[in-house]
């Protein structure tokens, strides 16, 4: 699939516009909201345009939505054990 | 960030668990090992060679926040204090054990490395779009939510580098904030984002296989 979108003008027109190549390496800051204002309107402006970068930012939000159903580790019934009775055990005033 | 502290405000309800704590309510303390625990693990894993000496620098960890606790003045949260106990241990331990530290040589690497989100090859001469990304939601239903969608990823985040896993589990499995990260771990504001930028394209492309599989 081969847009015409790639090279989107900023809105002030002066500013280049990102190619989806380029979009694709600041996603995670987009989603970290650590881009400049600058940045971040080049980042929409081409967003707002492009089908096939929409596609890969909601493939972003989809993986974070996995990765987020993954159980967390725990320490082991073991440890927890030992700690609770050294905690039980610790002299208090 | 370094100056959060003058300003700092506890989160609510963290008086009333330093409180429990001190009195010695066995309740609190089992929360805050689940609440912690794993994280802490994590954490440790970054500087010392081995899980089994990780959950030796955990339990030491603990052993510090029972002690301390009594003299626990506040000035931050208690998670930043525990996982500041945890990281002056673990630093320690690995150092005796001749351990280069894991950050210390990342900045120029992995921030400028040639890891790229999306293979060359996807993109055209003047980086677009070859062959567009597919769209997720016109999946099958709860293709996303499968246990063996959610396996995939574990497995692809199980083949990260260390330092690319720790940052991925704090953020998107613990939930922690940037920040939080970055103090426990000792990076960069930019290593932290681009550690989490290669961790999560990775997922992503491996979640992309598995799901495209069979359908071209």
């Amino acid at each position: 699939m081969t847009t015409i979108w790639h090279r989107i003008r900023g809105r002030r027109g002066d500013e280049p516009g990102l190619s989806c190549e380029q979009l694709v390496e600041l996603v995670t800051s987009y989603l970290e909201d650590s881009l400049s204002k600058s940045e971040r309107r080049r980042f929409e402006s081409h967003i707002g345009a492009c089908s096939a970068c929409t596609d890969y930012l909601d493939q972003l939000r989809e993986t974070i939505a996995v990765v987020g159903k993954i159980e967390p580790d725990d320490l082991s019934g073991e440890m927890k054990g030992e700690l609770l009775s050294a905690f039980r055990g610790w002299p208090r005033d | 960030m370094d100056g959060t502290e003058e300003t700092y405000a506890p989160p609510p309800g963290q008086a009333e668990v330093v409180a429990a704590l001190r009195a010695g309510d066995e309740r609190a303390f089992a929360a805050l090992m689940d609440e912690h625990g794993a994280a802490m693990l994590r954490v440790a894993r970054m500087y010392v060679s081995s899980r089994a000496v990780a959950e030796e620098v955990v339990q030491e960890a603990w052993l510090g926040v029972i002690s301390g606790i009594g003299r626990f003045e506040g000035r931050s949260s208690l998670k930043t204090w525990i996982f500041r106990i945890l990281s002056n241990r673990a630093k320690t331990r690995g150092e005796r054990e001749g351990r280069t530290l894991p950050f210390s040589s990342l900045e120029g690497v992995d921030a400028n490395g040639e890891e790229r989100a999306v293979d060359a090859d996807r993109f055209g001469n003047e980086g677009q779009w070859r062959s567009g990304p597919s769209r997720w939601s016109e999946l099958p239903e709860n293709r996303l939510v499968a246990k063996e969608t959610i396996s995939v990823a574990q497995t692809a985040i199980d083949g990260l580098s260390e330092a690319q896993r720790t940052v991925i589990t704090l953020r998107d499995i613990e939930g922690w904030s940037p920040e939080e990260i970055r103090n426990a771990l000792g990076l960069s504001e930019t290593n932290q984002r681009v550690l989490l930028h290669r961790a999560r394209a990775k997922v992503r492309q491996a979640l992309e296989s598995y799901l495209e599989e069979g359908r071209l």
